[in-house]
């Protein structure tokens, strides 16, 4: 297992370059000008000059080299500087910066992860912790009422996109009822139990928005991996054996569905951090996907690349860390 | 494991079968409605002696592993009164049920998919054990170790993964299981079917062995003749959800008198050639009707060699028709059976598929 993950990560060191190459060429020659959203009033040369300032006159081989050796060498230095009040980074390290506000990319991405972790990380979580159930339930009592309403809500969740969802929440709890407030507010600070449930208020509907969007998804593969196992063989050797239906269906069966569902789990972790655009842009949270989102509009290119270059880290960690639980949670599955 | 364990020794059988019906529903159209019934098991009865094993033999299809598993209530049964040991399981609640599971038990066709390939060998066999009885870690351990030297299975082997195992041993391993509680009844669902030969001997030999040692009595399912002829005590034949024939293993064998049973066993291969050469094989016709739609009549009258047209509108019952021996067909119901010369088959209307 040890020297299975080792042999994974060196792979991915040439995945991740060619992925770092991809997103930097899309990113680098869609049609998007950083200076687009400047006042008219701007004469061209001016334009010009903060082009050419920005580095933009150089090559793309250049750019994309010089890219990499900030983002692999310099900003790892500033991180260590910063954290541990090293200087090891020197004066003409550059860090990478945003185009747009011209802080480092590093400090933006640190400024938006907690909103997004809360909202969208606690909606992964709600949605994995209703979905399980459902999912086992409606598997045991296949074709009953509670699997048919299951299956019909999971259909809505599926196919009814979260910018509709959302923007009927608001209509219906903000505007009608005023429950709850329809933009997240991201200065409150909770520090007693009046201002935490301010942000429990603010919170439940995005979470509920993704939490049916995660749970629709879940449920159905834990419904259908329940449903494989529920006629194996083993299944009825353990009721052969006098086995409760409690021990038989939460044990035998449910540990086996749950092999490929954790897979699944694991390979969504990264949407997580990524951040849900739409929602996020909904509900005014500033989180990771509204600062993608922005940065796309201003042409902002070292953030987007930063960005999607991380999320794309992330996909094939957690790829990774998937491949490894599978091996941990089925004895059949050995990687040596 | 001989002749001695016949009808009339034991005052009680140990299983009493009577009139075991197990029907599947079949669900058809846009709202589901319930349009038939696969007849899996159509009404049958037999008894099973302490000590004996009766072999229940017949094709695929036939209701054979249903019934095995409709016995141990695996199934809830359409009909019918199973007992063990005089207590009627056969309208039992399925709670009611469990703490009776120790002493009926189940060796599974295929010992691969028959055990869960998260558990360790230790954790299979014990698990029982967890379930009904109150014994501590220790004395959990030495049973397993106790039941591992019984089937042959290495001490060290314990914390091993099923997958880990050749089939035989897998089987072994099922066999463990079967007998942690000590049953008095066990149920063989073809356990020999997914081995090789060389296995299978060595498996049906523990079997026998197993027998021997615990007073076990045994419902060997298997399709096997051969196998059954050398395991069992008494044979049941089974076609499409009902015993046809049931006798004595010599008697059977030797001379059986449903028309079936006749066909099936003219298809077991003679080793010597020059025998083989000159024996009149039993061809049958068509195949197996649909058993949501079985024929009118004997069940077997589609397909059979010496069909009469009785045969098309009355069920034969089952009759004894020599000591220990009943089959159910009208050739040899004295009511019915031909004067002369049985009445060509072939040219009777094919009911059924």
């Amino acid at each position: 297992m040890f020297t299975y993950t080792i042999r994974r990560l060196l792979i991915a060191i040439p995945t991740l370059l060619v992925i770092s190459l991809i997103i930097f060429l899309v990113v680098t020659l869609a049609p998007s000008d950083p200076t687009a959203n400047l006042p008219l009033s701007i004469p061209s040369e001016v334009r010009a000059q903060m082009r050419e300032a920005l580095g933009l006159n150089e090559p793309i081989l250049v750019r994309y080299l010089l890219w990499l050796r900030q983002f692999f060498l310099y900003e790892p230095l500033h991180m260590l500087d910063q954290a541990f009040g090293l200087s090891l980074a020197g004066e003409d390290m550059q860090r990478i910066l945003s185009w747009q506000t011209r802080s480092p990319v590093a400090d933006l991405i640190v400024q938006r992860l907690p909103q997004t972790l809360w909202v969208v990380g606690t909606s992964y979580v709600v949605g994995v912790l209703i979905a399980l159930p459902i999912g086992i339930v409606s598997a045991y009592r296949q074709y009953s009422w509670f699997d048919q309403i299951g299956t019909f809500v999971s259909m809505v969740g599926f196919s009814v996109p979260t910018f509709f969802t959302g923007v009927l929440l608001i209509v219906i709890f903000s505007v009608h009822l005023g429950w709850f407030p329809s933009i997240y507010d991201t200065t409150l600070r909770v520090t007693d139990l009046s201002t935490f449930w301010l942000q429990i208020k603010q919170m439940i509907m995005p979470v509920a928005v993704l939490a049916l969007y995660n749970a629709a998804q879940i449920s159905r593969f834990m419904r259908a991996s329940m449903l494989d196992n529920l006629n194996q063989d083993y299944v009825r050797t353990a009721r052969a054996k006098g086995m409760t239906e409690r021990v038989v269906v939460l044990l035998h069966v449910l540990r086996n569905s749950m092999i490929p569902v954790v897979t699944v789990i694991a390979l969504g972790v990264p949407t997580v951090f990524g951040g849900a655009i739409i929602t996020e842009q909904v509900f005014k949270v500033n989180g990771i996907g509204q600062l993608l989102i922005i940065a796309i509009q201003g042409g902002d290119v070292p953030t987007v690349q930063t960005l999607t270059f991380i999320f794309a880290v992330l996909i094939v960690l957690f790829n990774l860390i998937a491949d490894v639980l599978y091996g941990l949670l089925d004895p059949r599955i050995r990687y040596d | 494991m001989s002749e001695t364990t016949m009808s009339d020794q034991s005052p009680r059988p140990l299983v009493e079968i009577r009139d075991l019906r197990m029907h599947f529903p079949i669900h058809a159209g846009v709202l589901r409605r319930r349009v038939g019934a696969v007849r899996a098991v159509d009404g049958v009865s037999f008894d099973i002696h302490e000590g004996e094993t009766l072999g229940l033999v017949g094709e695929s299809g036939c209701g054979k592993s249903t019934c095995g598993r409709a016995i141990l209530r695996l199934y809830d049964i359409t009909s019918g009164s199973i007992r063990i040991e005089g207590d009627e399981i056969g309208t039992l609640g399925q709670d009611a049920l469990r703490p009776r599971r120790p002493r009926m038990q189940m060796v599974f066709q295929d010992p691969q998919a028959s055990l869960n390939p998260r558990m360790t060998v230790a954790r299979i066999i014990g698990e029982p054990l967890d379930e009904h009885t109150t014994l501590s870690r220790a004395e959990k351990l030495d049973r397993i170790y106790e039941l591992m030297d019984a089937v042959g299975l290495n001490r060290n082997f314990a914390n091993r993964y099923p997958h880990q195992f050749s089939g035989g041993q897998r089987q072994r391993i099922g066999i463990a299981r079967a007998l942690a509680l000590n049953p008095k009844f066990i149920v063989c669902d073809e356990p020999i079917a997914a081995l090789d030969v060389s296995i299978q001997a060595q498996v049906v030999n523990l079997l026998e062995d197993l027998q021997d040692r615990f007073g076990l009595t045994y419902l060997f399912i298997s399709h096997d003749l051969s196998m059954v002829r050398h395991i069992a005590d008494r044979v049941a034949v089974m076609y499409l959800g009902r015993v046809v024939e049931l006798a004595p293993r010599d008697s059977l064998y030797g001379a059986p008198l449903h028309p079936y049973t006749q066909a099936l066993l003219s298809a077991v291969p003679e080793p010597d050639p020059g025998l083989e050469a000159s024996r009149r094989h039993i061809i049958l016709k068509g195949d197996v009707p649909s058993p949501a739609n079985p024929p009118e009549g004997c069940n077997f009258c589609t397909r059979c060699p010496q069909a009469m047209p009785v045969c098309h509108r009355i069920d034969p019952e089952m009759r004894e028709l020599r000591p220990g021996h009943f089959a159910a067909c009208h050739l040899h119901d004295p009511d019915h059976a031909p004067t002369a010369e049985p009445t060509a088959a072939n040219d009777q209307p094919q009911q059924g598929e």
